[in-house]
């Protein structure tokens, strides 16, 4: 096991716990955005996305790229705007009319 | 380590930071949009320091790389903004697997692209299983969206041996790859045995069990994206990855439990009468109830629990329920909702229908929370909800035993909307319908609602 492998390891332990920390505490009342908000987190896969079209240099690679791209793109625009749109519609109050 | 690979890895570093704050600000309605702009707040950052690494670092990217790249993060945020914007919240649990589809997706592209390189072993294993996982995700999210929104039949669909035959090609193909991840042929069949296994895993499950497969799901992209990071050796991805796959996993066995139905068990299909096991039946008369009777039993009520299920949602009555609850709390009763965790088709579904409709978020109550309340409500109004409330399930030996239900039974009277005497998925009758308390008004959701509302008016307005 090469010492990379075995950091990446960690932080992957580690960062599951804390997930598992924080989101237990999350009232089943929020579990509709939560996993709209999570969604988005996800979409750190757009990071990626960016780091591979620099290496595409044939057909296959700018496909791959353009398609990783738009997929990570949607996930994330997509998914912040729809989680603050729902959690922008609970109120602790009815709303004056 | 240059300079700009060091800002890098230390905006990373706060753009985790933020993902986990913003979730934990989740904890309470009041904080949780704060907690979203905060995460998002965390993923412009990533986006933009790398952005800036591409173009200080990669001076070798060529023009159509940079064309392509623009254009995908174009084309997928206009895609994404518009799609946001303009769906109605009945047809959130569709849009969140969409999401979820291309998020699996894009990760499982992430190692495909990676393999057109020579790579290490690490990165083979790490970077097939995110393939598959990935692959998985997408199909399977697909079938699930299209089922929730109607373009496939919502019922449980098998085909014998498609999953086995399925499997093997995932495990065969997903094992040729790993030891040879150049070559096109291992990556073709390890993407169309995912593929075809994402189908067969997601289409024979039931409309009833599409909370617990959404939050499955959800872990799944979470894992692909954990382990794209560790193909890519980004630590980023794996921190946000892992945070998702504990989330969707939490959600995953919470959603089990409110069925009482293991995991496995769903997964392998079909939810309804076991053969072998004695129906529960409503074999009692039925009591009938008209409009104005309806409204004069909720017109002089002190306390009324409405529960909602996703009936509430097909007859999009959401607005209706909410302004005859308006109405009755200005007349002083006390009303509060009644929310089961699997009522609707993804977890805490009707919360966020109720809150478009501008119910306050404190009348709102889990199951725990308000099971004891029952016994002191005047009326318990029943809107679309089924199987969550059948006493049956207290009793061993029929097909809703051991799920936990809504105590509606408890309260001193009971008025259930429905269309009609039809079954819920179980496929059982519901004995609350021949309670001596029960009266049953036979209307469309949404009718039925308004024509209450606008006899409470008149009748003892």
């Amino acid at each position: 096991m090469t010492p990379e492998l075995l950091t990446d390891l960690t932080v992957f332990v580690l960062s599951v716990l804390v997930g598992i920390e924080v989101i237990g505490k999350v009232p089943s009342t929020l579990h509709t955005p939560l996993m709209s908000a999570t969604n988005s987190v996800h979409g750190i896969a757009i990071v990626g996305a960016m780091l591979i079209a620099t290496t595409a240099t044939d057909l296959f690679g700018y496909v791959v790229a353009f398609v990783a791209a738009a997929f990570a793109s949607a996930n994330v625009v997509g998914g912040y705007v729809v989680t603050d749109r729902m959690l922008g519609m609970f109120r602790a109050k009815r709303a004056a009319r | 380590m240059n300079g700009i690979e060091l800002a890098t890895h230390l905006v990373y570093l706060a753009a985790a930071t933020c993902f986990v704050w913003g979730l934990h600000r989740m904890n309470s309605p009041a904080t949780a949009r704060s907690g979203n702009l905060l995460s998002a707040v965390g993923m412009g950052l990533a986006v933009l320091v790398t952005a800036a690494q591409l173009v200080v670092d990669h001076s070798h990217v060529t023009a159509v790389g940079w064309a392509v790249l623009l254009a995908g993060l174009a084309g997928g945020a206009g895609f994404g903004l518009i799609a946001a914007r303009t769906v109605r919240m009945t047809a959130m649990p569709q849009l969140v697997s969409l999401f979820n589809a291309v998020g699996g997706g894009a990760a499982a592209l992430l190692a495909v692209h990676d393999f057109q390189r020579p790579v290490s072993v690490t990165t083979a294993v790490t970077g097939t299983i995110d393939i598959l996982i990935g692959t998985i995700t997408f199909a399977g999210s697909l079938v699930a969206a299209g089922k929730l929104q109607g373009l496939l039949p919502t019922r449980a669909i098998t085909v014998p041996g498609v999953r086995a035959l399925s499997a093997v090609v995932l495990l065969g193909g997903g094992g040729w790859l790993a030891v040879s991840p150049a070559s096109a042929p291992a990556m073709l069949t390890a993407v169309v045995g995912a593929l075809a296994f994402g189908i067969a895993m997601v289409l024979p499950i039931g409309g009833a069990d599409m909370p617990v497969v959404i939050s499955l799901l959800n872990a799944f992209t979470g894992t692909a994206v954990a382990l794209a990071g560790f193909a890519l050796d980004q630590t980023a991805l794996i921190v946000a990855g892992a945070l998702v796959g504990a989330s969707g996993s939490i959600l995953t066995k919470l959603m089990a439990d409110a069925m009482d139905r293991s995991l496995p068990g769903i997964v392998l299909g079909g939810f309804g009468a076991q053969p072998g096991q004695a129906p529960a039946g409503a074999s009692g008369p039925v009591r009938t109830i008209t409009a104005d009777d309806a409204t004069i039993q909720l017109g002089y009520a002190h306390k009324v629990i409405i529960v909602p299920g996703f009936g509430l949602a097909a007859a999009q009555a959401q607005h209706a329920v909410a302004e005859l609850a308006a109405l009755l709390e200005r007349r002083g009763a006390d009303v509060s909702y009644a929310i089961h965790p699997v009522a609707g088709h993804m977890p805490g579904h009707m919360n966020v229908l109720l809150a478009e409709a501008d119910v306050p978020y404190p009348q709102l109550k889990e199951m725990d929370e308000v099971n004891p309340e029952f016994a002191q409500a005047d009326v318990a109004l029943v809107v679309g909800a089924n199987d969550v409330t059948n006493p049956a399930a207290r009793r061993p030996g029929n097909p809703v035993s051991g799920m936990p239900v809504l105590d509606v039974d408890h309260a001193r009277s009971v008025i259930m909307i429905k269309r009609s005497m039809g079954h819920g998925y179980a496929g059982i009758d519901n004995e609350l319908y021949s309670n001596p308390k029960t009266a049953m008004f036979f209307a469309d959701a949404k009718a039925g609602l308004i024509a209450l509302t606008s006899a409470v008016k008149t009748l003892v307005g």
